[in-house]
């Protein structure tokens, strides 16, 4: 098979068109996965009976299925239990949920991070558990966990190919449309991983020079 | 001020404080000095709740701060906290917020425990910044500072919620020599120009002297003596503080 100049710059439309469905759900999903995630850790270290071990139930649950099996399941399962949603939405919430799991336990090791003074300082001072929590502890778990959320954040984008197996039209979807209707798969795919290498590349450059810029302050 | 009455932690089978019975009167600056692991610090941790004693009594203020008969378990309550507000405390290792500047240290507890408004809290803070000499830091964040420096702001940060008591668990063990006579400067002030009840675990024996009203030898978890510094730095009546003082004065 040769390389169709002419058929390459026709498709580049629809990849683009692909190319920002999967941007969509990547960051919808991040956003997501970055607030669920935050409130998993922290109730976890609160130590709640019961609570926080079915929220450590639920990390490891999620972590140990692969992505694929809960894409599927939210697919194909829940609508038999009435939970029925579109592709998109189902793949947004399935990619949050997924990765929710992978960020509680990057900011688990955030909070772990945090000196034990900081948390000594708070109690000398009276400061209320939630000021502990939103002023002095979380801002420095935060910071010192970007770098990493960050490349969760790329992994994330290149993941969500997966969820073209629940028909969610993204770009690696968009790609194998268009090889199967014309009969031609080497462009539409070749293009469709160099798309995703030239947002990922310079994405996780960024990141790796924001973990430098944001080494630890102690 | 401060009592403790038979007073013991263990760690294990480590008791750092056995059956402890102590005292402060209001206004006193007493300095507890002994070796290393005599339990001096868990003394001040005990007070600012940092650590629970397995048996006693701990009052501060008049106000009980722990209440532990052998075994029921320690109730943490609105006494023990209204008792921890009147103790402020200085850490060995200042323990500022890192990502606050030296202003935000100092006012974040006036703020949101005392709910003190904003521009009255700021307008305290730099009082206490200027009267521990760092009117010229104050947007400096702690890991632009120096550890002397470091440790005024966290001295202005405990004064900032008006406590009755002041502990400084070794406020210049981990200042470089030429950074802790300006630490002390502002603590002798202190001392001098306040009623405030302080006590220090320090290993600085002429300060221990020069400032306090009373010094305290510990050794294994217990008072093996207590007076005027004079007294105990010139004329100790016991054996294991004659040998402590020798060994520290000599090196």
């Amino acid at each position: 098979m040769i390389w169709d100049q002419s058929f390459a710059l026709s498709i580049i439309p629809q990849l683009l068109e692909g190319l920002q469905v999967t941007v969509q759900i990547t960051l919808l999903g991040f956003a997501i996965a970055v607030v669920l995630g935050l409130v998993v850790a922290v109730i976890r270290r609160l130590e709640i009976p019961v609570l926080s071990r079915v929220l450590g139930g639920y990390v490891q649950f999620v972590r140990g299925t692969p992505l694929l099996v809960q894409a599927y399941t939210a697919f194909f399962v829940l609508p038999a239990y009435g939970l029925r949603f579109s592709a998109v939405v189902t793949g947004v919430i399935v990619m949050g949920v997924n990765y929710s799991a992978y960020c509680a336990e990057v900011y688990r090791a955030g909070i772990q991070d945090v000196p034990r003074g900081q948390w000594e300082a708070a109690t000398a001072l009276s400061l209320p558990a939630h000021s502990t929590w939103a002023r002095v502890i979380l801002p420095q778990a935060i910071r010192s966990v970007v770098p990493v959320l960050g490349n969760y954040l790329v992994q994330m984008f290149k993941d969500s190919a997966v969820l073209s197996a629940i028909t969610v039209f993204e770009l690696l979807n968009a790609a194998q449309s268009i090889g199967s209707s014309n009969f031609r798969y080497l462009e539409p795919l070749t293009l469709a991983g160099l798309l995703f290498f030239l947002v990922s590349f310079p994405a996780s450059h960024f990141f790796r020079t924001l973990e430098r810029r944001l080494a630890p302050t102690h | 001020m401060i009592t403790f009455q038979q007073v013991s932690k263990r760690w294990g089978d480590n008791e750092v404080l056995k059956s402890l019975d102590f005292e402060v009167l209001p206004g006193e600056k007493v300095s507890i000095i002994g070796p290393s692991g005599s339990g001096k610090t868990t003394i001040l941790r005990i007070l600012m709740t940092l650590e629970s004693p397995n048996e006693g009594l701990v009052t501060v203020n008049g106000k009980t701060l722990w209440d532990v008969k052998a075994g029921t378990r320690p109730k943490e309550a609105k006494e023990m906290r209204a008792a921890r507000r009147d103790v402020g405390m200085v850490f060995q290792q200042f323990n500022l917020f890192p990502h606050m500047s030296a202003l935000e240290n100092v006012m974040e507890a006036p703020v949101k425990v005392l709910k003190m408004d904003k521009e009255q809290a700021r307008a305290r803070a730099v009082d206490l910044l200027e009267m521990v000499g760092l009117a010229k830091h104050l947007e400096h964040r702690p890991p632009k500072l120096s550890g002397g420096q470091q440790q005024r702001v966290a001295i202005a940060r405990a004064l900032a919620m008006r406590p009755k008591v002041m502990l400084f668990d070794e406020p210049t063990s981990a200042l470089d020599p030429e950074l802790i006579g300006e630490v002390l400067g502002v603590i002798r002030e202190l001392g001098h120009s306040t009623d405030m009840t302080m006590l220090m675990v320090t290993h600085e024996m002429r300060f221990a002297e020069e400032i306090s009203d009373r010094v305290a030898t510990f050794d294994h978890g217990r008072v093996i003596e207590r007076g005027a510094p004079h007294e105990i730095f010139n004329n100790p009546k016991e054996e294991r503080t004659r040998k402590f003082l020798k060994a520290v004065l000599e090196h």
